[in-house]
């Protein structure tokens, strides 16, 4: 069968880059083909990375609190590439403070992600609802 | 006489000879003769031999040649997205030695297959995809070639892996060269098979169409593009060989008379920490070429870009004799200026030719400024611990204040990764492109003509 392939970056002007490499090598394990970006990945790269390698789905980054700006427009502009439909994930630590997530989740998919994860999650998580959503094993 | 190796390039408007005894490692002779395309370059190059007969030089033990002759060689490209297949092919191409006509993305529409049927390319890259991902792209753009090219054109094709079977069976009346992906995965930029590809198109066919069989038939070494001996030679020149070593990272300029070139030999990656690096990686020996700036034909694109405010400040010159001496230089291509405001011109046109095509060549770093402190973004090339820069082509090399042009153009360099303080070098004989030929055959001894014939400013 052939791999679903993921583009993964972390988003904007945030450079932690540690928790993407350890994404890089879960997904990997899990069997996907991983598109890393690295660092500092703005909204085009994302979506140029994602038409060129045809990816299955988009996974964003974020621990330094900015995401929510970060990915505001994403969905607007992957419906202009012509990949409208791609899931978008997003993770880490995505908005400033302690806020309830049930309303930050909320949040971002009112912007059109597909799926937003607390701090904390951990790579299986979102390798569970990958297969999920991209209908691997069923 | 000793051993004479007679250096040929086949510019577009002349032909240049240089004849080189490699025993004693000199220059034994230089003609420079118009190129005749159209009674065939044999005319010419036998005018040019009778010129270097009349110099002593009378037995010719090895022949090399390099062409931009007849258009150069011309290429369209395509690819998927702009900042990546497509700038990988067009990046290639480049390299190659060619001059990159047109760039496509995303997919060809009929008025753009109208532009290729009504001046078709010598040869088409057609590109789309890493391997395994896009294929559709990459299909559609052979369909629509296939259906709508109004005759074949050679077409190299490196995109998907995938998709590339396909592809070419679609293309089956172009007989295209199926190559690995230019961007096999994201973010790799793979030229080299493409550009064997290019280069053996080169010899088969565009050598053929543009009549320049008979002189190839008699070389020691295939007949090549001229950029692409330039390339050669400026690597040579920073890398050294076995038996000496180069100099080191080196950029160079070539402004012509409708375009510059810019080369730089360097790996160019940030020379600091807190620097990330974004964009497709850059090509170690690199060649931009600026089709809007050049001192007679593309004097108008100079101006344009730099302002006409700022080049009249410059020459001192009044917006009505700017104009006269912008129009005298593109009606006669070969004109030369003599002194004053002419010489003035030309002058104030070199010194912004060089810092804009300089500064489109290298990369930019940006200041950001995160939650986490200031960070630094480079892109492209940074260029900043060049050492050499060597001047070479147009009237430039013939001024001695080149050198300080060069400087000037240099200061205030904002956010491009110009060289801080390189020595420069002159290529005032007007030697490169024959050396650049020779390091491709004998590099010890072009190594050491070149650092023989090119003075320091």
């Amino acid at each position: 069968m052939d791999k679903k392939t993921l583009v993964i970056g972390v988003i904007g002007a945030d450079v932690h880059a540690v928790g993407i490499r350890i994404l890089d090598y879960a997904f990997q394990d899990a069997g996907f083909n991983v598109v890393n970006l690295g660092v500092m990945v703005s909204q085009e790269e994302f979506i140029a990375a994602a038409v060129e390698t045809n990816a299955d789905a988009i996974v964003v980054s974020s621990l330094y609190g900015h995401g929510e700006l970060d990915v505001r427009g994403l969905r607007d502009k992957c419906v202009e590439a012509g990949i409208g439909d791609i899931p978008i994930y997003i993770g880490g630590n995505i908005v400033v403070g302690k806020q309830p997530f049930d309303k930050v989740e909320e949040r971002f998919l009112a912007m059109g992600l597909s799926r937003a994860f607390p701090p904390g999650s951990t790579p299986e998580t979102a390798i569970e609802y990958l297969k999920k959503d991209l209908g691997i094993g069923q | 006489m000793a051993k004479v190796t007679l250096l040929t390039d086949f510019g577009s408007t002349y032909t240049k000879l240089t004849a080189v005894d490699l025993d004693s490692e000199r220059t034994v002779g230089f003609a420079r003769v118009p190129t005749t395309v159209r009674t065939g370059l044999p005319d010419g190059l036998s005018d040019g031999l009778s010129e270097l007969k009349k110099q002593g030089v009378t037995t010719i033990a090895a022949r090399l040649a390099c062409s931009s002759a007849a258009g150069g060689l011309k290429m369209a490209v395509s690819g998927l997205m702009p900042e990546l297949t497509v700038e990988a092919a067009r990046r290639a191409a480049l390299g190659a030695g060619a001059k990159v006509w047109r760039v496509y993305s995303h997919e060809l529409t009929r008025a753009d297959i109208a532009e290729l049927n009504a001046a078709p390319p010598d040869i088409f890259l057609l590109t789309g995809g890493t391997d395994g991902g896009n294929k559709a792209n990459i299909l559609k753009n052979a369909g629509m070639l296939s259906r709508h090219a109004a005759r074949p054109f050679p077409v190299v094709l490196a995109g998907n892996r995938a998709a590339a079977d396909e592809a070419a069976d679609l293309l089956r009346a172009f007989s295209p060269v199926v190559c690995p992906n230019v961007m096999p995965t994201l973010g790799v930029l793979a030229a080299e098979p493409v550009q064997a590809a290019i280069r053996t198109i080169f010899l088969k066919h565009i050598v053929r169409a543009k009549g320049l069989q008979d002189v190839a038939s008699e070389l020691n070494a295939p007949l090549i593009p001229t950029p692409s001996a330039v390339l050669a030679g400026m690597t040579l020149l920073a890398d050294g060989t076995d038996a000496r070593p180069g100099l080191g990272g080196i950029a160079g300029v070539d402004i012509g008379g409708a375009t510059t070139d810019v080369y730089s030999i360097c790996r160019g990656e940030p020379s600091e920490a807190n620097i990330t690096l974004r964009g497709l990686p850059e090509p170690y020996a690199k060649r931009t070429v600026e089709g809007d700036i050049g001192l007679r034909f593309s004097c108008r694109g100079i101006v344009s870009a730099a302002g006409e405010a700022d080049i009249m400040r410059h020459s001192g010159l009044s917006a009505e004799a700017l104009q006269t001496g912008l129009s005298q230089r593109e009606n006669d291509p070969g004109w030369l200026a003599a002194a004053g405001s002419d010489l003035q011109l030309d002058k104030t046109l070199a010194y912004f030719a060089l810092a804009i095509a300089l500064r489109r060549h290298a990369g930019q770093l940006e200041s950001v400024y995160t939650p986490l402190g200031q960070t630094f973004v480079q892109t492209g090339k940074d260029l900043r611990p060049l050492r050499h820069v060597l001047l070479t082509g147009g009237p430039l090399i013939a001024w001695h204040d080149a050198g300080a042009l060069l400087a000037a153009a240099l200061r205030d360099s904002g956010s491009s990764l110009l060289p801080r303080s390189p020595a420069v070098l002159v290529d005032r004989g007007y030697r490169f492109s024959a050396l650049g030929l020779l390091a491709t055959w004998q590099p010890d001894i072009a190594l050491r003509m070149m650092l023989k014939e090119f003075s320091y400013e």
